[in-house]
């Protein structure tokens, strides 16, 4: 009765997300006495593929198939239903991503099996087994109970650490039955944004609201993200004006993205736009109306003209950089 | 075309969340509820659409699953457009349960598109849109940014982590949609709220149907500690406190 993770990739490689579900589902099969199983839908070189192994699964499965390069959501949960069955699994584990929110809900459904979604932590309780998750986008907390025998959680991105351990992890391959039914939708064209830190991967983000001005002083903030290696975000407003694509609009209704660093700038802390961001670890707000609501979601602040100090964060930057 | 639109019922996004009874319920005292903001968008692409295609969309339809309570929430799609609305009486209980109850409801009715939003802002399921579909046996699109039809094809943007693909689906389906089908979600014209009084708003009783989750307590995020203020005259302590105290540059 493993516990199975969806390992999903990117072009080939495992994202980072991935490790940290084989990291948070390992620490729940040693609470639960048994063992990890990751499943890889794909094309996956070999080298590539055992590394779940690395991260506390003992066992990887490997489904390829050239219908498979694009993410076709009937057949994918078919797959994982199918790879539960076979491993007699009783934990399913999902990322809270695009990926996991698509083939989570068809998965329980076929498997009839309860799914509790944003998880932030490991189970409180195996008996009843009970979770906690976001609930009120950030606002509070809820503990959730899942009465079915299989359970099917999606865990927060970035809400558990990744813990690395030997590897001796076998690799097995697993041919699904698929019927036509699995293939009726068809991915006709695909744009991949490239040399880009993904917004919801990103470990730090460079922020700008309204304050900003206009979309002609953003330079700033493509450039502070470039030297962090962060991704680029913006307020609702923002993209609503057509400044910035609605791709980086963090917020409610926006992105949810849990960053280690959110540098907010001119940005003024609407609870729409903070419940988005609040689950960051550590906020940096730049505003000059001292009474704007982001300093109280912040951590550190600077009350003043963020065309202003924008360039002097830069300068220090790349100080800190030649320091060190 | 037929098109149904899943509606769920929300507290306003700038309520302030309270629970009651020992942190075990929702404290709903003076909550304005509205529209949930996706399905919203979802509604007001799909009435584009009806209006920009020509006849090729016959009906949009908007369902929720609730009590007599949720009435004003379907009366307001209905003011906003859609032709009429479906009420399955019964207290949501998970997103199982929803999805199951609505598949119920509609799997005779023929519709070609069924819309739902990715989240909803309450307790954050994500999840009606793709159990919908698995229960109706048809595919799914998610995280769909764009829906465009001609005729009888529908053409889709799904976002992905780093990108974005055209896709094309056979009817029916399910689109399961964020932000970008449309931007700015309608508002009720007064014409609008006058007509839909007189609009359909067919009640439909539950069936027997599991709820496999239940919500058994609440607690809110412990107050953050207060903000240190940096001097914009010394910017450079603020990138040494990044470094050495919090370790995150």
């Amino acid at each position: 009765m493993p516990v199975l993770v969806y390992t999903e990739n990117w072009d080939g490689k495992f994202k980072k997300l991935s490790f940290e579900l084989v990291s948070y589902a390992s620490e729940i099969a040693k609470m639960m006495g048994t063992s990890v199983t990751a499943l890889s839908i794909g094309n996956v070189e070999q080298n590539e593929l055992k590394k779940p192994g690395s991260y506390g699964a003992s066992k990887i499965i490997e489904v390829k198939d050239d219908r498979l390069n694009h993410l076709i959501n009937s057949a994918y949960s078919s797959i994982i239903s199918q790879v539960a069955e076979s491993e007699g699994a009783n934990v399913i584990v999902f990322s809270n991503n695009f990926t996991g929110k698509a083939l989570s809900p068809r998965v329980s459904v076929k498997l009839k099996a309860g799914l509790v979604s944003g998880v932030t932590a490991l189970p409180s309780n195996l008996d009843p087994f009970t979770v906690q998750k976001k609930v009120f986008t950030g606002k509070a907390f809820a503990n959730v109970v899942i009465k079915s025998d299989i359970k099917i959680l999606t865990l927060s991105q970035n809400s558990f650490e990744i813990i690395e351990t030997e590897n001796n992890a076998t690799i097995e391959a697993f041919t699904p039955e698929f019927t036509d039914n699995d293939f009726r939708t068809e991915v006709k064209d695909v744009t991949k944004v490239t040399g880009k830190v993904l917004l919801t991967d990103a470990e730090i983000v460079v922020s700008g609201g309204r304050g900003m001005k206009g979309p002609e002083n953003w330079k700033p903030i493509e450039e502070l993200a470039e030297l962090l290696v962060a991704a680029t975000a913006c307020s609702r407003p923002v993209s609503d004006e057509g400044w910035r694509p609605h791709e980086e609009h963090t917020g409610q209704t926006g992105k949810i993205i849990a960053p280690n660093l959110y540098i907010a700038c001119g940005i003024s802390g609407a609870i729409q736009h903070l419940a988005g961001v609040s689950s960051s670890k550590f906020i940096v707000a730049i505003n000059k109306d001292n009474d704007a609501p982001i300093f109280e979601a912040a951590d550190y602040g600077i009350i003043g003209d963020v065309n202003k100090v924008l360039p002097e964060i830069i300068e220090a930057v790349k100080e800190l950089k030649a320091e060190s | 075309m037929k098109i149904l639109i899943c509606i769920s019922n929300v507290p306003d996004t700038t309520t302030k969340i309270r629970f009651v009874n020992d942190n075990t319920a929702f404290d709903t005292n003076g909550v304005q509820w509205i529209i949930n903001p996706w399905d919203e968008l979802a509604l007001t692409r799909a009435l584009e659409l009806k209006e920009t295609t020509g006849g090729a969309i016959e009906k949009v339809t908007v369902i929720n699953v609730g009590t007599k309570d949720t009435e004003p929430t379907l009366r307001k799609a209905l003011a906003i457009g859609a032709d009429d609305a479906i009420r399955v009486n019964t207290e949501p209980k998970d997103a199982f349960f929803v999805a199951y109850h609505i598949s119920e409801a509609v799997k005779n009715e023929g519709y070609d598109m069924i819309i739902a939003g990715i989240d909803s802002s309450d307790y954050n399921g994500a999840a009606v849109g793709g159990m919908l579909a698995e229960f109706l046996g048809v595919p799914s699109v998610s995280s769909v940014s764009s829906i465009d039809v001609e005729g009888d094809n529908v053409s889709l943007k799904r976002e992905i982590d780093g990108g974005s693909e055209v896709i094309g689906t056979q009817l029916p389906f399910v689109a399961i949609i964020q932000k970008g089908v449309a931007i700015e979600p309608r508002i009720p014209s007064m014409r609008g709220i006058m007509m839909a009084r007189k609009k359909p708003l067919n009640v439909v009783e539950p069936v027997e149907a599991d709820a496999l989750t239940e919500f058994v307590s609440y607690e809110l995020p412990q107050a953050k500690a207060a903000c240190k203020m940096v001097d914009p005259e010394n910017v450079k302590e603020l990138i040494n406190l990044l470094h050495t105290e919090a370790k995150v540059i």
